[in-house]
């Protein structure tokens, strides 16, 4: 067992300790009747042993940091960081032990306490949004640093090519950091998955809410669902095993027949193959998101349309659609921010050529796939080739976050409509 | 307008409405049918490409243990025996099967049909149990993926005919000409002429293609290039149909060719000359036979010809010859269970990213749980509606929808490189995912905690309970199994992401199985769908069954978890 | 139990319904009911909430189809077609049979779609001037003209309450319906749109056959020429509707009228 196992087991030891330490000295305080007492023993408890936990815990984390920036050795710091959070935790106990009497209101203490605890765990979420930002932010002032701040060149370059960058004198000359290829690829793959997802998901929404039966919905929901919940890896490999090659096979022999080169010469890892994927994958997020709009359009204008001799289809297209659009529309902005920001069928399935082509059979990249290759492998942190997938995990932020704050408020005014 | 006008004009337009609303529905129907059709040819086609890698030809050698080879210092202390030569035990193991193989190359065929990795594992064997030494045992091993995907009718087609009548086989200089006088190899001649014309044939499709290209390509280089590339299709047909055509010769089978072998007399033969009259054929000798005469001989075709595989006509002569002798046996494959990753997929197994992922979501549940259910306590219990609070119910809707590689630029920016925890670490990559699944957990608890009824609340607030003792007493114990379904339904989320664990470096080629336990967390390691991703890239073609089958493997340990959520949700669901 | 039927010549019934019954899935709702309905008038449904005034109105233009569960039994005659029999389309009835709802339910488009709805759907008017001018004389009848009369294309539901449920009128009036049927359409107005949706009631009666349900034996009194009270699933008494004012022969009735249930 390591020294920081057997630090922690005895910190929960002392922690233990401090719980029935606590709870005994109270009773003790009280002359054994505990109902003198203004908190009940087990709080006095708690309080004793939040109080050795705390200290004890904070000196763990200060000690660790700290001995890191100094170097120290594995087994020596490993061992200081444990005497010094045992004697930590042993101080806070003796301390607040004195504390303890008949009129001490323990649980009040206690109950302040969970409150600071319940809502330092909701910072964590702003804390996130803020380290989300800020290593974002900075990482990709490096970048624009290295180029020497021509942000043109790097939102508006045509030519994408990292690798031959890496010398210090390439950096910001031969535009090797022109995000735009990227940018038409993750454009071009995100069309083509919603060309298939949007149609597919709110026709088999409608279809669900409008026309099918309990038993149908029964069956169909889950089974959508399951396509929501296949990682994405999945999703990759099967576009690398059976979707890519169908298409290609498929391509070349229309190619053959038509004689159109770009056709002919269709690969494996291609944009069609990779968008087709994730349209599939996406599908059960536009319906389910499709289905909530759908259903919340109330029955009213249903039985409105129905009584003036509208047919179904005739009800959905002029009535319910109309009236669901705005939530629609969110939910479809919502699946476009998903698709941008998918990485694995890309990188799995669209190759990794930085081609700029308007052709769906050649293999083309997106700001993710390029993310992945640039922070995989062998890396040197400072270098601009680095950093630069930082500049574009920037960019796929603030991308998806544009259209997520967007999409929110569409759905929301559109919930409040109709709630 | 009248009444009957307005019934006519009606009636009118009737048709074509009803055609409109047939079209739509069949529209809502196409869109089901191909969002189903989608599902079942995923599943359909990674489930029929794993079922193969659940099972695995195992070859069982009759190995000599010399004393002086495995032990060389002679004392069966461990140390000398890890210096002793297992592959070499092994290697004479094989060539006591095949001794008339001595060529150096055909000796590194033979040799390729198991990984010397094996070897460790006899080793393994004999330090556990030195009395083995000197002595002769039975040891089993997986045969290399080639042999097996070859076994598995995966490497090339495989036709055999049985052919009778009598043969004669003389042998010189490792070649057998074998001799049927009621001239029997006339099907084969015709059927080899019938190859070389179905290749002839594809040889001038592709020349014509070129042709077209050539026609309708923009520029002069291009146009020119693939006019010489039809110009060269164009000769190789031609080659081709000259060998067709009977001039009283032997026909030569090339290595582009199906190949043929012989079995005859316990032997192999390849065939690479048939006489023209289909009296005879000759070829090199691969498993030497036992008789210069024979009742029948069996023909085995190879549809792939042995130029377009990475196993030769030899090697599968000597796997038949294995197999025919009972020492290859086909089994359950346990060592996909029980190895962590190899780069020889025989050896490869799941049980490294399965560990691997058992900590990491340890970790991220472990982190996750108590936060998110925190935070889900304040924001639906004690949260005042101030600036604060609405900034966190924002943001947490916004963290929903950010994708998931922006938390693991995080985690690289902060965690690894600001705090300096360790790279490819369960621990964080635990800490990604945790923040990355926090939002799903947030969301779902506090919708199990608004379901509980405001007058249990009530009910306790007024017997005096504090606000904390009737959250944490009351609210929180019966909204327990709506926060623990979604928590696990987050689990299962997390359990299969793979991007953000790329960019912590958890993409690393670990050979070894990480220990479950606290120090498992810093050491580097990989999780399951990052080990499918690295398979699927595999260069090894027996990779991707593997890939499938670990595919398989994360889908039920996923649909365990969500059959566990399903249940508890069933189990302790209260309706209110 | 039979219904109470009072003294009435009714020469050429409108709309006839002989033992009409409707189930939800295995519960009864109405059973047994049998009315002869007269054109150019007003009838209306009266009794207790969830006695099956809504339900026997539905199965007069088949909105109870639209209902997965609900199975209705007996005969609906209109103009004395079945309007039950498989030959009859809902889609062309319902052309027939114009609804109005208890919630204003404008669709969400503008004032003049909602009006040309109907005569789009069904294809009853050949050019735009035609629908032009159905538009203006259906939101005309419906005495909503004047006040929208300039700002057609603005969405229906920027309008009142009360000039929500006159657009919806319209719109049922624009297919020239022969039949109108509405469900508590004052239910959810202030009084004084009620007054004014009593009047054009009174007014569309010299045209159309209307039937209402409704809450309030006062707006019953001022608007209805016949009047059916419906009481637990069962029709417990029809007839003009001063009789079943001032002189209903059925206890429940009076019992109903008079305040003491309901
Ligand atoms: N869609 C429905 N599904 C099931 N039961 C219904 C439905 N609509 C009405 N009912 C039932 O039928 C009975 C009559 O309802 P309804 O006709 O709406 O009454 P009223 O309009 O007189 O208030 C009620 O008991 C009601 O619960
Ligand atoms: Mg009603």
């Amino acid at each position: 067992m390591s020294v920081s196992a057997i630090t922690g087991l005895a910190l929960l030891v002392l922690i233990a300790a401090a719980f029935y330490a606590g709870r005994a000295r109270a009773v003790a305080v009280s002359g054994d009747k505990p109902v003198r007492l203004h908190s009940l023993p087990n709080y006095h408890g708690y309080f004793l042993a939040a109080w050795t936990a705390i200290p004890a815990l904070a000196v763990v984390v200060i000690a660790t940091i700290v001995e890191r920036q100094l170097g120290m050795s594995a087994w020596t710091s490993a061992a200081l960081t444990a005497v010094l959070s045992v004697l930590a935790g042993l101080a806070g106990l003796s301390l607040a032990r004195r504390r303890i009497n008949t009129g001490f209101r323990a649980r009040n203490h206690v109950e302040r306490l969970i409150d600071v605890v319940l809502l330092a765990s909701s910072v964590i979420a702003i804390l996130t949004t803020v380290g989300i930002v800020a290593s974002l932010l900075f990482e990709s002032l490096r970048f624009f640093e290295a180029i020497d701040w021509r942000i043109d060149r790097f939102l508006f370059g045509l030519h994408w090519s990292p690798q031959i960058a890496i010398r210090a004198d390439q950096v910001g000359q031969s535009g090797a950091f022109g995000a735009v290829p990227l940018f038409a690829g993750t454009a071009m793959i995100t069309l083509i998955a919603m060309i298939v997802a949007a149609p597919v998901g709110l026709f088999s929404a409608i279809y669900l809410s409008e026309y099918a039966g309990p038993t149908t919905r029964r069956i169909v929901k889950p089974l959508l669902e399951i396509l929501a919940g296949i990682p994405t890896v999945v999703y990759g490999f099967f576009a690398l095993l059976t979707i890519g090659p169908a298409i290609r096979g498929a391509a070349e022999w229309v190619g053959d027949l038509t004689g159109i080169v770009a056709l002919q010469n269709a690969v494996t890892q291609s944009a069609l193959s990779a968008g087709l994927v994730m349209g599939v994958m996406i599908i059960p997020f536009v319906s389910s998101l499709s289905d909530d709009v759908i259903n919340a359009v109330p029955q009213s204008l249903r039985d409105g349309s129905y009584a003036m001799g509208a047919t179904k289809s005739e009800t959905v297209r002029e009535v319910i659609l109309p009236a669901a659009l705005p939530g629609i529309v969110g939910a479809l902005l919502l699946a476009v921010s998903r698709a941008v920001g998918e990485t694995m069928i890309v990188v799995m399935a669209a190759g990794q050529g930085a081609n700029l082509t308007g052709n769906p059979f050649e293999s083309v990249t997106t700001i993710t796939v390029q993310i992945v290759m640039l922070l995989t492998g062998d890396q040197e942190f400072d270098s601009p080739k680095t950093l630069s997938a930082f500049a574009l995990g920037l960019v796929l932020f603030a991308f998806t976050l544009v259209l997520n704050v967007i999409a929110l408020r569409v759905v929301q005014k559109y919930r409040e409509k109709y709630d | 307008m009248t009444s009957a006008d307005r019934q006519s004009a009606v009636q009118k337009r009737l048709l074509k409405r009803y055609r409109d609303e047939a079209r739509f529905r069949a529209f809502g129907i196409a869109a089901i049918v191909f969002a189903l059709a989608m599902l079942a040819l995923l599943i359909g086609s990674i489930g029929s490409q794993a079922i193969s890698a659940f099972t695995v030809n195992e070859l069982t050698l009759r190995v000599e243990l010399d004393a002086e080879r495995v032990d060389p210092a002679g004392d069966r202390s461990p140390d000398s025996l890890r210096r002793g030569s297992y592959n070499g035990v092994l290697q004479d193991a094989l060539r006591a099967e095949f001794p008339t193989v001595t060529e150096r190359e055909d000796l590194r065929d033979l040799f390729g049909l198991y990984t010397p990795l094996v070897a460790a594992r006899l080793l393994n064997q004999v330090a556990d149990n030195p009395d083995l030494v000197g002595q002769t045992i039975d040891f089993t091993f997986p045969i290399s993926d080639h042999a097996d995907l070859y076994l598995k009718g995966q490497i090339t087609g495989r036709e055999s005919e049985v052919l009778a009548g009598g043969f004669t086989i003389s042998r010189a200089d490792g070649r057998a000409t074998i001799i049927s006088e009621a001239g029997v190899f006339a099907a084969v001649r015709d059927a080899v002429r019938a190859d070389l014309d179905l290749r002839a044939d594809a040889i001038e499709a592709r020349a014509e293609r070129y042709e077209t290209r050539s026609e309708a390509a923009g520029d002069a280089a291009r146009s020119e290039q693939s006019s010489q590339d039809a110009e060269a299709a164009r000769q190789q047909a031609a080659a081709l149909r000259a060998l067709t055509r009977d001039d009283g010769g032997d026909l030569e089978l090339t290595p582009q060719l199906p190949s043929r072998l012989v079995r005859i007399a316990g032997g192999f033969v390849s065939v690479d000359a048939i006489s023209a009259d289909g009296r005879s054929v000759s070829g090199r000798i691969l498993v030497d036979g036992d008789a210069d005469t024979a009742a029948s001989a069996e023909v085995l075709t190879l549809s792939v010809p042995q130029a377009d595989r990475r196993f030769s006509d030899a090697q599968i002569a000597w796997t038949e010859a294995l197999q025919a002798r009972g020492n290859v046996s086909e089994g359950f494959n346990t060592w996909l269970f029980t190895n962590a990753d190899s780069r020889e997929p025989e050896l490869a197994g799941v049980l490294g990213a399965m560990i691997g992922t058992v900590l990491t979501i340890a970790v991220t549940m472990a982190l996750a749980m108590p936060i998110g259910v925190f935070t889900a306590i304040y924001l639906e219990e004690f949260a005042p509606k101030n600036r604060l609070t609405d900034l966190i119910e924002v943001n947490i809707n916004n963290l929903a929808a950010v994708p998931s590689i922006v938390f693991g630029l995080l985690g690289l920016a902060v965690f690894i490189n600001t705090f300096g925890l360790p790279r490819s670490a369960p621990l964080v990559g635990g800490m990604v995912l945790a923040l990355m699944t926090l939002p799903t957990i947030i969301i779902s608890a506090r919708a199990a905690l608004k379901a509980v009824p405001p007058s249990i609340r009530e009910a306790a607030l007024g017997v005096g309970a504090s606000k904390t003792q009737t959250v944490f007493h009351h609210v929180l114990p019966l909204s327990a199994p709506g926060i623990l379904t979604g928590s696990i339904i987050g689990m299962a989320q997390a359990m299969g992401e793979t991007a953000p664990l790329l960019m912590i470096g958890m993409v690393a080629f670990i050979a070894d199985v990480p220990s479950l336990s606290l120090d498992g967390l810093t050491e580097p390691a990989t999780v399951m769908p990052v080990q499918i991703f690295l398979w699927s890239d595999g260069a090894e073609r027996a990779f991707e069954a593997r890939t499938a089958a670990a595919i398989i493997v994360l889908l039920g340990l996923m649909i365990t978890f969500n059959a566990l959520a399903v249940f508890l949700r069933r189990r302790f669901e209260t309706r209110w | 139990m039979s219904t109470v039927y009072h003294d009435t010549k009714i020469e050429n019934a409108k709309v006839e319904l002989d033992n009409v019954g409707v189930t939800y899935g295995s519960k009864t709702a109405v059973s047994g009911v049998a009315l002869r309905i007269p054109d150019r008038s007003v009838t209306a449904f009266i009794g207790p909430s969830g006695c099956g005034k809504s339900t026997v109105l539905r199965t007069i233009n088949r909105m109870n189809d639209t209902i997965d569960i609900a199975r209705v039994s007996g005969s609906v005659k209109i103009d004395g077609e079945e309007i039950n029999s498989k030959s009859v389309d809902p889609v062309v009835l319902r052309a027939r049979v114009g609804m109005v709802f208890q919630k204003p339910n404008p669709f969400p488009k503008s004032i003049y779609d909602n009006v040309a709805y109907g005569p789009r759907i069904h294809g009853l008017a050949s050019g735009k001037a035609e629908l032009d001018a159905i538009v203006e004389t259906s939101l005309k009848k419906a005495g909503l003209w004047n006040e929208v009369a300039d700002r057609l294309d603005q969405p229906g539901t920027s309008l009142s309450g009360g000039q929500q449920q006159r657009l919806v009128i319209a719109r049922a009036i624009a297919v020239s319906p022969e039949v109108i049927l509405m469900d508590e359409p004052c239910s959810a107005l202030d009084p004084i749109a009620t007054a004014k949706i009593e009047e054009l009631i009174d007014e569309l009666r010299e045209n159309y056959c209307i039937i209402i349900v409704t809450h309030s034996m006062a707006q019953a009194a001022r608007v209805s020429q016949m009047t059916a009270f419906f009481h637990l699933g069962d029709l417990v008494e029809y007839g003009p509707t001063e009789a079943i004012f001032t002189n209903p022969r059925d206890q429940r009735t009076q019992d109903y009228i008079t305040g003491r249930f309901g």
